[in-house]
C-alpha cells in the first residue's frame, strides 16, 4: 500500500517503470471562513491528544539589509526585520535593534516567511521506507475517518531534517489516498522533537483527508467501491450517518438528558467536518470530479478547503474561485496515471488569474526540500504564457496560501508584526535554482543554520549510520 | 519531406555560444546545414539562403542528453498497456532490445523536447539483467528515424531491487550474475557442443548468452545500477574479473569511494536530487556528483523521471548548488553522456560536422526564469508545441471552446 503515497516511480528504483499511484486528500471548511471559528459544540469535551508544543528560547534577532519578501504584497529591498520571543516585532526599511539582539547581515540575501507544505507524508511514510515505516494508509476499509495521522507520526523520520534545511517550518502530515475518507491530518511545527505532541501546531484544526478517483476504486476493486459512482455513494453514505450522529450529540450536549450517545470515532471526525471544526483536504485530480465533490459539500453543508493535486484545477478555475476552495498542486507532475494526464505547468498561474487560491505542495519527501524552486517553476511558466503573476503571489503559494488551507493564516504565512516568527534567510533569490536556505527560524528559534554543523539537527536514525557526521546529506 | 527540411540552412547569430569542447564564445554564429553544424565562431560567412535567427543576448548550447528514463517506452505510468520497458519473467534478458517498443507518437516526446532535451536514453528495467538500452533523438516519425545508437549498453541491476532474482541475497545475485557471465564464455567456446546438446544446461538461454558476448569482450558497456557502497564495489570486482567496460548508474554512495572509482576509470550516472536514505543507500546525499567529479570521476547527470525528463536542467542547477562548477554541470548533460554512450563523434558539442541538436535559451539554461526560444534536432526547427501547450490554449479563457 506504500504505492498510494507516492505518485511516481520510486526514485531508488530509477530505471523501473512500475505503476505507482498518488496519494492524498481533500479538505473542507465552512464557506467563507478565513480561519475556522471555535467549535460551538463538539461531540466529546475531553482532551484530544493536546499539543505540548513549547517555544524554544532564542535571543531577539535582527536581519538587516536583506530583500524581505513579506507575502503581504510587499517586497522590501534593503529591508530589515526584528523578531523577539517568537513574534515578529517590526518589518521595514529600518528597524530598531534591541541591545541584546543577534544581528544578521542580510546583504545579498533574501528573507521569506517559513515555508508551509500543506501536503506531506513525512513521519507517516518515513525513511528508510520499509513496510515497518508504512503507516500512512489504513487501507482496511474505504472509510476510516477514525484514524489520525498523528498517531502514526514518527518524529525520528530522517526526512524531517532534510525538509527543515529546505526552509520548511510547518507541514500538514496527511494519511494517504487509498481510502475515500482516509482519516485526520495533523498540522505540525517542523522541529526536532521526541513526541508528536511537541510538534502539534497550537490551535490548528485537524484536516480530514478524502480521496477521489483512481486510488480508492483500485484499492477496493474487489469489495467496492470499484467505480467513481461507487466512490460518490461511499462519501454520501458516510455523511448521512454523520449527520444523524451530530444531531444525537448536539441534542445531548444541549440538555444532558439520559445516557450520552455512544462514541463513534469515525462519525465523530465527520461530525466535526459538518460543524466546521475540521477542514476537508481532498485528493482529487480531474475537473469533473472536483465539481462533484463541491456538490457533495453542498448536499451536506460543508466546504472543501483545498483540492490536493488538482492537476485539472485550471479547467474549472472560475468555479474554484467562486466556491472559495483552494487548489494545492505540483508545478509539473503529470503522466503517472490517467487522471494525471492533463497536468500543465500553468495550472497554478491560471488559477491565480481567475481569482483562486493556488498552493504549491509536495506530497514528496524530496520535493518538500525545494518548494521554493517548484513555486518558481510554476510562476515562470505563467509569466511565459502571458499571465501576470507577481513574485508576491508566487511566494504566497508556499506561505500564506497553505497557511489558509490549514486554518492558521492568522498566525503564520506572512512577515508582519504580530505573526509567529517563522522566518527563512536565503542565500539568494529563492526563485533561483541556486538559492539555498541558510537559516531557518521556527517560532523565533534558530532550528537550522547551514553554516553551523551544531545547528543541523540529526535524527536518532542517522546516528552511526551516515558517514562524515556534520556533513549535510 | 524530411530531406527537404534537412536541406535548410540556419544561421543562429549573435548569441553567447557554449561549444562545450572550448570556452564560450560571445556574439558568435552557429551555422546549421543539412542537419549538421557547418560552422561556428565570430567570423562565420552566412550564406544568402540561410534562415537567420537573431540570438543576440541569448545563450546557445548543444541539446541536452538525459541518460535515463523510458522515453517512448512508457506513456502512462499506471497503465500496463502503455508500458514496454520490462520484459516479464526473464531475469537474464540480455537479448531484450527496447528499440521496437518505442512509440514515436508518444506525447511525452514533444513535452520534453520543447524544454531543450533533444536526446535521451531509453532504458529497459526490472531485472538482474534487464536488456539493451538505446539512444534516441526526440524527433522522427519512425523508430529508425529516432535511433541514434542501438544498443548503447546492456543494463544490469545490483541494487536491492533485484535481490529476489538472486534468491533474496546480494551474494546470490552476484553469484548468479557470475555464473551467467562464465556460461556465456563457455557457450562461446563450445557452440558446437551446445548445438548438439552435449553440454550441461547453462545459466541463461542461448540468445541471452550470445547477447552478453559483446559485453564480455569489452565491446559494449555494461551499465550497472548499484547504490550501496558494497554493491558498487561488487560491480568494480566484476569489471576486473571480466574486463568489462563498466558504467555505474545510481551510485548513491559513490562519493564514499570516489578515489576508487576515479582510479578504476568508471563513469558514473548520477541523479543529483537524491538524498532520501534507504537501506540501499543510507549515505545518499546531494553532494555526490560534485565529490565524484572532484575526485576525477567522469560524471553524467540524470533526471530519471521519464515524464519530467525536462527537469534535467533543474537537476544540473542543483548539482551546481551542491558543489559542481557550472561548466562541469553543463558538460555532464551534453558531451559527457555522448562520450559514455559512445556517440561523442556525432553528439554532445557544437563542433563542425556534428549533428545539429542545438537549443537557444533566453539566458542561463539552469534557471527557472529562462525560456527555451528555439530547439533544433538534426537541424530541424522543432515547433514549440505539445499536448500541454494545446491544453493551455484551450483553457486559457473559460469556458473553453471544444
Amino acid at each position: 500500500m506504500r504505492a498510494i503515497r507516492e505518485c511516481r516511480a520510486a526514485r531508488s528504483l530509477w530505471y523501473l517503470a512500475m505503476p505507482l499511484a498518488a496519494a492524498c486528500a481533500t479538505a473542507s471548511a465552512r464557506p467563507g471562513a478565513q480561519t475556522p471559528a471555535p467549535a460551538d459544540t463538539t461531540s466529546v469535551g475531553r482532551p484530544q491528544y493536546p499539543s505540548t508544543y513549547r517555544r524554544h528560547a532564542n535571543p531577539p534577532v535582527v536581519i538587516r539589509n536583506a530583500t524581505i519578501m513579506t507575502a503581504t504584497g510587499q517586497e522590501i529591498a534593503s529591508g530589515s526585520i526584528l523578531f523577539r520571543d517568537g513574534r515578529i516585532v517590526a518589518v521595514g526599511t529600518t528597524v530598531n535593534a534591541p541591545a541584546d539582539a543577534v544581528i544578521v547581515d542580510g546583504t545579498g540575501k533574501f528573507v521569506t516567511p517559513g515555508i508551509i507544505d500543506d501536503h506531506s507524508h513525512l513521519g507517516v511514510y518515513s525513511a528508510p521506507g520499509t513496510d515497518a515505516e508504512s503507516d500512512g494508509n489504513e487501507s482496511t476499509n474505504p472509510v476510516t475517518a477514525e484514524v489520525w495521522a498523528e498517531h502514526s507520526f514518527w518524529p525520528q523520520d530522517p526526512q524531517i531534517p532534510l525538509a527543515i534545511a529546505g526552509g520548511i517550518t510547518t507541514i500538514q502530515a496527511l494519511p494517504g489516498s487509498a481510502n475515500l475518507i482516509g482519516g485526520r491530518g495533523a498540522t505540525l511545527k517542523l522541529i526536532p522533537a521526541r513526541t508528536v505532541q511537541e510538534m502539534k501546531f497550537p490551535g490548528a484544526p485537524h484536516g480530514l483527508k478524502m480521496a477521489c478517483g483512481e486510488n480508492p476504486k483500485r484499492v477496493y476493486r474487489s469489495r467496492g467501491p470499484s467505480t467513481r459512482m461507487g466512490n460518490m455513494a461511499g462519501y454520501r453514505a458516510a455523511f448521512i450517518q454523520a449527520e444523524a450522529y451530530r444531531q444525537r450529540w448536539d441534542k445531548w450536549n444541549r440538555n444532558h438528558q439520559g445516557d450520552a450517545p455512544t462514541r463513534d470515532l469515525r462519525l465523530e471526525s465527520l461530525a466535526e467536518v459538518l460543524r466546521g471544526n475540521i477542514l476537508v483536504q481532498n485528493h482529487c485530480y480531474r475537473a469533473d470530479e472536483m465539481a462533484l465533490m463541491l456538490d457533495l459539500g453542498h448536499e451536506f453543508g460543508f466546504t472543501i478547503r483545498s483540492f490536493h493535486h488538482a492537476v485539472e484545477a485550471y479547467k474549472i478555475a472560475d468555479l474554484l474561485a467562486r466556491e472559495g476552495t483552494a487548489a494545492s498542486v505540483w508545478a509539473d507532475w503529470w503522466g503517472f496515471k490517467e487522471e494525471a494526464m492533463d497536468g500543465i505547468h500553468e495550472n497554478a498561474a491560471l488559477l491565480q488569474a481567475a481569482g483562486g487560491r493556488p498552493v504549491i505542495h509536495s506530497d514528496s519527501p524530496s520535493g518538500i526540500q525545494r518548494l521554493n524552486q517548484e513555486a518558481a517553476k510554476a510562476m515562470q511558466a505563467g509569466i511565459r504564457a502571458g499571465i501576470a503573476i507577481t513574485r508576491d503571489q508566487a511566494i504566497r503559494w508556499i506561505t500564506a496560501n497553505p497557511a489558509w488551507v490549514l486554518g492558521i493564516d492568522s498566525i503564520v504565512g506572512t512577515l508582519e508584526p504580530g505573526k509567529m516568527a517563522d522566518v527563512v534567510v536565503w542565500s539568494a533569490d529563492p526563485f533561483s535554482v541556486y538559492a539555498k536556505a541558510l537559516q531557518v527560524f521556527n517560532d523565533g528559534w534558530l532550528v537550522y543554520d547551514r553554516g553551523d554543523p551544531a545547528r543541523q539537527p540529526r535524527t536518532d536514525f542517522e546516528l552511526g549510520q551516515v558517514p562524515w557526521a556534520g556533513d549535510t546529506r | 519531406m524530411i530531406a527537404l527540411v534537412l536541406a535548410q540552412t540556419i544561421a543562429i547569430t549573435g548569441g553567447t555560444v557554449f561549444p562545450i569542447t572550448g570556452p564560450k564564445i560571445e556574439q558568435a554564429t552557429v551555422l546549421i546545414r543539412d542537419g549538421k553544424i557547418a560552422a561556428i565562431g565570430t567570423s562565420v560567412a552566412i550564406p544568402a539562403d540561410a534562415t537567420r535567427i537573431d540570438a543576440t543576448g541569448k545563450w546557445v548550447t548543444p541539446g541536452f542528453i538525459d541518460g535515463a528514463g523510458q522515453m517512448g517506452l512508457v506513456e502512462i505510468g499506471a497503465v500496463a498497456a502503455t508500458r514496454e520497458a520490462v520484459l516479464r519473467s526473464d531475469s537474464i534478458a540480455a537479448a531484450f532490445n527496447v528499440a521496437e517498443g518505442i512509440n514515436p507518437a508518444s506525447q511525452v516526446i514533444p513535452v520534453t523536447r520543447v524544454e531543450g532535451i533533444t536526446t535521451t536514453l531509453a532504458v529497459p528495467s526490472g531485472h538482474l539483467v534487464s536488456g539493451q538500452a538505446v539512444l534516441i533523438d526526440l524527433d522522427g516519425a519512425t523508430i529508425e528515424q529516432m535511433l541514434v545508437k542501438t544498443p548503447v549498453a546492456i543494463v544490469a541491476d545490483l541494487s536491492e531491487g533485484t535481490k529476489d532474482e538472486g534468491g533474496g541475497s546480494r551474494a546470490g545475485v552476484a553469484q548468479r550474475l557470475r555464473a551467467v557471465f562464465r556460461d556465456a564464455l563457455e557457450y562461446e567456446r563450445r557452440r558446437v557442443d551446445f548445438n548438439r546438446s552435449q553440454i550441461q544446461p547453462l545459466a541463461a538461454s542461448e540468445a541471452n548468452l550470445e547477447a552478453l558476448l559483446p559485453v564480455l569482450h569489452g565491446e559494449l558497456p555494461l551499465v550497472v545500477i548499484a547504490n550501496r557502497r558494497s554493491d558498487i564495489q561488487t560491480a568494480l570486482r566484476f569489471a576486473r574479473e571480466f574486463r568489462l567496460r563498466l558504467v555505474l548508474a545510481g551510485a548513491q554512495e559513490g562519493w564514499e569511494i570516489a578515489a576508487e572509482l576515479a582510479q578504476a576509470g568508471v563513469p558514473v550516472l548520477v541523479e543529483p536530487l537524491n538524498n532520501i536514505p534507504s537501506y540501499d543507500a543510507l549515505g545518499v546525499r546531494y553532494e555526490n556528483a560534485a565529490r565524484l567529479i572532484r575526485a576525477g570521476v567522469k560524471v553524467v547527470l540524470l533526471e530519471t523521471d521519464t515524464h519530467n525528463s525536462r527537469n534535467l536542467r533543474q537537476q544540473a542547477g542543483n548539482a551546481v548548488s551542491y558543489g559542481m562548477t557550472w561548466d562541469q554541470a553543463l558538460r555532464a548533460i551534453t558531451l559527457t553522456p555522448a562520450e559514455v554512450f559512445g556517440v561523442a563523434d556525432r553528439y554532445g558539442s557544437l563542433d563542425v560536422g556534428k549533428v545539429a541538436n542545438v537549443v537557444v535559451w533566453s539566458g542561463d539554461p539552469f534557471e527557472f526564469s529562462t525560456a527555451v526560444e528555439h530547439v533544433y534536432i538534426r537541424g530541424r526547427e522543432i515547433p514549440l508545441r505539445s499536448r500541454q501547450t494545446e491544453l493551455l490554449e484551450r483553457y486559457r479563457s473559460l469556458p473553453p471552446t471544444y
